[in-house]
């Protein structure tokens, strides 16, 4: 299989791209060349340039409006400025749920950047085979997260749950756990499962960046005695501190518009208490037919978003220099 | 502190252990649950973990020849494909033009395609059922073959970007000066040296496609049309409680065409992922 170059160059170019995004071509000094070139360029973007308009910032501007309304699958309803929002978190089940997507990415992307580390540092070591082990970590990623939940759905079986049937046998609990039924639960249930899936982009990307770290850093640091720790401290955390900014935007990003884990594990059970934006939006917004409540709740992931790209977007601009 | 290399290879075994089997586990049970007769996989005295009733194929036989499995792995393979084929051709054209190409507002179109790139599909879905209803296209795999790209194009045209900006520039350079045409060149010259690229990116494309849940859960209503993520979670539940050996087997066959894919071109996908082109 040919190499692709970003594997060759791991060392060099990687991290790099890891953090800020490709350049452009207007940057860079170049030979003259013959005319059109602008015109070619629009050409090319073309088709591209209205999709995104009409399946993307058309939707968006629609769901903006549609949050305005009153709107009902098959009635155009009024318009009601901003009392959707403003009438939404005085609501009790919108407050819970607010609460509930903030707890849920907070402490789902708060362990993946904990155990995403920690996967980095095992998977940065040197065996034979590795290359596989790397590629099995990576297989929760690859699947389609909707039929893997499925398999977590039944691993928590109220009556059959396999982690039940262990603890038992381990004589840690005395009788079955309703995992999905207990509202504590649950919501260990779902940051579990979104960890699953998540861990990997998080290990493979730090790992991505450990490998960019000059090896002779940590031998000078070895020879003026900075022990093991130490130089994870003062060495790897400071040089990887761009990766991490850029792993964690993008998975606040991610796991606060998660949808299929909860949506298949616990459908937002027990009585909300694993319910987010997007679920409620869906149930809503589609099983109940209220498009302008609906639209609402998914467009309060708005700020988390605009916030993540704001950051991520200076983030690229200031590591230009690390 | 010197170690032998035995040494060293046993501690990144047993340290990736963990990790191994939190990863594989789920996987595992699939394939377990979906061997095992109803009576033992049913029965709260036998050790879950064995099958000791001797393994059976009936599961996969209802999952073929009485449900609509079959149909939802075509639709899941239509959509994908054709999503997959419309997104890297759009996003080769915008690649090339970003990567290759002056003009201005270049910076501008770039931000453009990566602020679209982080909406998530979560925010978009109920707008975009409206729109597929009014656009006659509701509960019919054109719903999904077209609202795919929407989210595949940013994506795949971001890393493909990169990946141009990696290749030298000057054999088209030399190609243009000898009057060749710039999508001439593009075919005859870009295309081959960025076949690893463009592989990686169709790879990622056609796994993000082959996942997809909430549109095609929202847009699809007729289960003979649906596609697999969504058929198996919705509609393969039959009268009785007792489904999961044929649920299993769903999940396992309709997760193994993308492993498949991912164990043959693993250093594709590594290369991939950690060029940082991809959310998770």
């Amino acid at each position: 299989m040919t190499p692709h170059p970003a594997a060759t160059g791991m060392r060099g170019d990687l991290t790099e791209s890891a953090v800020r995004r490709p350049q452009v071509a207007s940057r860079r000094p170049r030979h003259p060349r013959p005319g059109g070139e602008s015109a070619a360029a629009w050409g090319m973007l073309a088709p591209t340039l209205l999709l995104l308009g009409l399946l993307a910032v058309y939707p968006l501007l629609y769901a903006l409006y549609l949050s305005m309304t009153t709107a009902q699958v098959g009635a155009p309803g009024r318009f009601v400025g901003l009392e959707n929002f403003l009438r939404l978190p005085h609501t009790a089940i919108f407050a819970l749920t607010l609460w509930n997507t903030v707890l849920y990415t907070v402490s789902a992307v708060a362990v993946k950047l904990a155990l995403g580390l920690v996967l980095a540092f095992v998977l940065a070591q040197r065996a034979p085979g590795m290359k596989w082990i790397r590629g099995a970590v990576l297989v929760p990623w690859v699947a389609p997260i909707s039929l893997s939940v499925l398999a977590w759905t039944w691993m928590f079986d109220s009556t059959f749950s396999v982690f039940n049937w262990a603890l038992m046998h381990l004589h840690l609990i005395s009788g079955p756990i309703g995992w999905l039924g207990t509202p504590r639960l649950a919501r260990f249930a779902v940051v579990l499962v979104n960890v699953w899936s998540g861990l990997p982009f998080f290990g493979i990307t730090f790992l991505a960046g450990l490998v960019t770290i000059p090896q002779e850093l940590y031998e000078a640091a070895t020879v003026d005695g900075v022990g093991a720790l130490g130089r994870v401290r003062r060495i790897t955390l400071p040089l990887l501190r761009p990766v991490i900014a850029t792993v964690v935007l993008f998975s606040v990003v991610m796991t606060s518009s998660d949808f299929a884990t909860i949506f298949v594990l616990t459908h937002g059970g027990p009585m909300n208490t694993t319910q987010v934006l997007s679920t409620l939006a869906f149930r809503l917004g589609l099983a109940t037919g209220d498009l302008g409540n609906g639209a609402a709740i998914s467009l309060y992931l708005f700020p988390a978003l605009l916030l993540a790209t704001t950051v991520q977007a200076r983030l690229m601009r200031r590591t230009w220099q690390w | 502190m010197v170690r032998s290399p035995a040494r060293r290879a046993l501690t990144a075994y047993l340290t990736a252990a963990p990790f191994v089997v939190f990863a594989l586990f789920p996987f595992a049970w699939m394939l377990v649950t979906s061997l095992k007769k109803n009576n033992e996989l049913y029965d709260l005295s036998q050790n879950p973990f064995l099958i000791r009733a001797g393994i059976t194929w009936e599961h996969y036989q209802y999952l073929f020849a009485q449900s609509a499995f079959p149909l939802w792995l075509r639709n899941s393979i239509i959509v994908a494909v054709v999503s997959t084929g419309a997104s890297v051709v759009l996003a080769l054209l915008a690649a090339y033009a970003l990567a290759r190409l002056r003009f201005r507002y270049a910076e501008g179109v770039s931000t453009f395609v990566f602020v679209i790139y982080l909406l998530p599909t979560t925010l978009l879905f109920l707008p975009l059922a409206r729109l597929v209803s009014e656009l006659h296209i509701a509960n019919t795999l054109w719903s999904l073959i077209v609202t795919y790209p929407a989210f595949m194009t940013p994506f795949i045209t971001w890393m493909l970007t990169a990946y141009l900006n990696s290749i030298p520039r000057d054999l088209e350079e030399s190609a243009l000066v000898d009057g060749c045409t710039r999508l001439a060149a593009l075919r005859r010259i870009v295309l081959p040296l960025a076949r690893p690229g463009i592989i990686t990116a169709t790879l990622f494309g056609f796994t993000l496609a082959w996942g997809e849940f909430i549109y095609a859960l929202t847009f699809i209503s007729t289960t003979t049309l649906k596609t697999v993520t969504a058929g198996v979670v919705v509609d393969l539940i039959r009268g009785d409680v007792f489904y999961w050996g044929s649920l299993m087997a769903g999940a396992l066959v309709a997760s193994l065409p993308v492993v498949i894919l991912f164990s043959l071109f693993l250093d594709h996908y590594v290369s991939g992922l950690t060029a940082g082109a991809v959310k998770g």
